[in-house]
């Protein structure tokens, strides 16, 4: 059987989580195809026909799939998804928006935010056993679907994303059955910058409630963000409070991350956010609490002023 | 229009579960439980709207234990003005809540659901989802500002680049995000109202759903433990030890 891709795009552009999504689904089985639903999509979809493991695209275009409203996608993906043994989904916004809708219309379970391929049940059928975090990555559960279609939502931190050949596969046209009823796009605030994005970048600094307005949290954290070519990422407290944008927020139910380095500054390390950080590979805690839950997972400590500490750092670098 | 709200009774958010020794699960004796955090945050968007006179009536609806009925009394102390128990010992899977939850939209003629966009337990995040799927209605998730009118929903979502608002006709699905609202204090008053409220019970097989679950749980691990940190006496050193021995800079 086949394993389709539900690629994540902004129509002229794969995001980064496709790539990863298309490992897991290689692991998944052999046949692996990429449907692309989107609106004058054709740059994405050349693009995921050069990626390696994958044998086929799926194009799909409606002016109602610009902007992947997820009553369209899922019938988008719904149109063929009686072909395939597998549908995967990066564990993105867009994905964990739409995966459950086609699940739910094709009556089967959905298995969320996948971090490992454990077994092909045989070679027919392909992977059928899963693990996956719960309890805010504080147990991994191992689980097996029953189900004959298997709608799965992707970890990226779980999977190397695919390369890119220099061939391209073949692109196939599927027609679109519209939604009635579905919800509009009515507009959107994306942030444009030339910082790495969160979720891929290799460094990431993160800052708390301690810089105490949006100005501080500039003023300290960019700098060292610049520094070391560095996303920015923030907690929860430190997003409640609006001293950065939602986007930014790292935890259980905000931006999964695990770059080579992630400095934690002026952040207490709740549960939540250790959820959101854990895997990185290397941990820098910076906070003047010596009892700071953050220091149980740093690989380094620095109990310090974070306004003395983070300035001597970006001049030290 | 009526308003369901979902809630579950989950782990409390602040309790470092521990797995099981058998591997079977994760030990939930003698732990506190409470109403799973995004829930409350949907009971006090659906009271504020009848607060604001856009809805007639909040329904409570928790499905599992009979324990559920603390969750959904601590609804009601809230502002729910009723509630609905689907009570079942087996485990419930999210597909089959949705299939419940489904059954109670038609029955009760629901105009809006406002659901949590996850549970911090099994950490889904997929009911709300598939109910409207099944129930084919309009959804927005992770909500973090609702406007209601004209049997239409505006709604802006927290998405992985910022924000995004989506214009739906009612009935439809929203399930909310952590900053749509701070839920109030429950007060010892309300408490005391809410043991009045009525609350009614049914069994799955009452609302004609099969709930049996798809998915099996081999093992339940804990994840691979970080080795031991150090503490750093200045930035010097951690910059030394970042360059050198981490490699990282």
């Amino acid at each position: 059987m086949s394993i389709l891709v539900i690629a994540e795009h902004d129509n002229a552009n794969l995001k980064g989580a496709t790539f990863n999504t298309v490992t897991a689904a290689t692991q998944c089985g052999a046949d692996v195809h990429v449907l692309i639903a989107g609106s004058n999509a054709n740059a994405a979809a050349q693009q995921a026909a050069q990626i390696a493991g994958v044998s086929k695209v799926l194009l799909v275009e409606d002016a109602s799939l610009a902007q992947g409203v997820a009553e369209c996608v899922a019938s988008a993906a719904l149109a063929v998804a009686k072909n395939y043994s597998h549908i995967l989904f990066p564990a993105t916004a867009a994905g964990k928006n739409t995966a459950p809708r086609v699940a739910a219309k094709l009556d089967v379970a959905q298995i969320s935010d996948i971090t490992k391929v454990v077994s092909a049940d045989t070679q027919a059928a392909g992977a059928d056993t899963f693990e996956r975090p719960i309890y805010a990555g504080n147990a991994i559960a191992t689980v097996q679907s029953s189900d004959a279609i298997k709608v799965i939502t992707v970890r990226s931190t779980g999977f190397d994303p695919a390369g890119s050949n220099t061939t391209a596969v073949a692109i196939e046209t599927v027609a679109y059955n519209p939604v009635a009823n579905a919800a509009t796009f009515v507009s959107s605030e994306i942030a444009q910058n030339d910082r790495p994005e969160l979720t891929a970048a290799k460094i990431i600094v993160s800052g708390g409630r301690a810089l105490g307005s949006a100005e501080k949290f500039n003023e300290v954290m960019t700098p060292l963000a610049d520094k070391l070519g560095a996303a920015l990422g923030a907690s929860r407290a430190a997003v409640d409070a609006g001293y950065a944008p939602n986007d930014w927020q790292v935890g259980q139910t905000g931006k999964i991350v695990a770059p080579q380095l992630y400095i934690a500054a002026g952040i207490s390390g709740a549960i939540q956010h250790l959820a959101g950080m854990k895997d990185s590979k290397v941990i820098v805690a910076i906070n003047k609490d010596p009892e700071a839950p953050i220091f149980s997972v740093a690989d380094y400590g620095l109990e310090a002023d974070l306004f003395t500490a983070v300035p001597e750092l970006v001049a030290a670098l | 229009m009526k308003v369901m709200v979902a809630v579950k009774r989950v782990v409390d958010y602040n309790v470092k579960v521990r797995v099981k020794s058998d591997h079977s699960g994760v030990d939930i004796a003698n732990v506190k439980m409470s109403m799973n955090p995004f829930d409350e945050i949907a009971i006090e968007e659906a009271v504020r709207l009848k607060e604001k006179g856009l809805a007639t009536e909040v329904i409570a609806v928790s499905c599992g234990v009979t324990q559920c009925t603390e969750t959904l009394r601590t609804a009601m102390a809230i502002g729910a003005d009723r509630g609905i128990l689907v009570e079942t010992t087996q485990e419930l899977q999210p597909l089959a809540v949705a299939k419940l939850l489904k059954a109670i939209v038609e029955k009760e003629q629901i105009g809006l659901v406002i659901m949590g966009k996850q549970a911090i337990d099994d950490d889904s995040n997929q009911t709300g989802q598939m109910l409207a799927a099944l129930a084919d209605m309009p959804q927005a998730t992770f909500a973090s500002k609702v406007e209601i009118a004209n049997g239409k929903a505006t709604v802006a979502r927290e998405v992985d680049g910022g924000m995004e608002t989506l214009s739906m006709n009612l009935p439809a699905v929203i399930t909310t995000d952590l900053r749509l609202n701070e839920p109030r204090y429950v007060t010892l008053p309300n408490i005391m109202k809410a043991k009045k409220k009525q609350l009614d019970t049914f069994k799955p097989e009452d609302l004609g759903v099969d709930i049996a679950p798809r998915i099996k749980t081999l093992q339940v691990n804990e994840p691979p433990k970080r080795g031991a940190g150090i503490k750093v006496p200045d930035v010097a050193t951690l910059v030394a030890k970042l360059k050198t021995e981490a490699k990282v800079i």
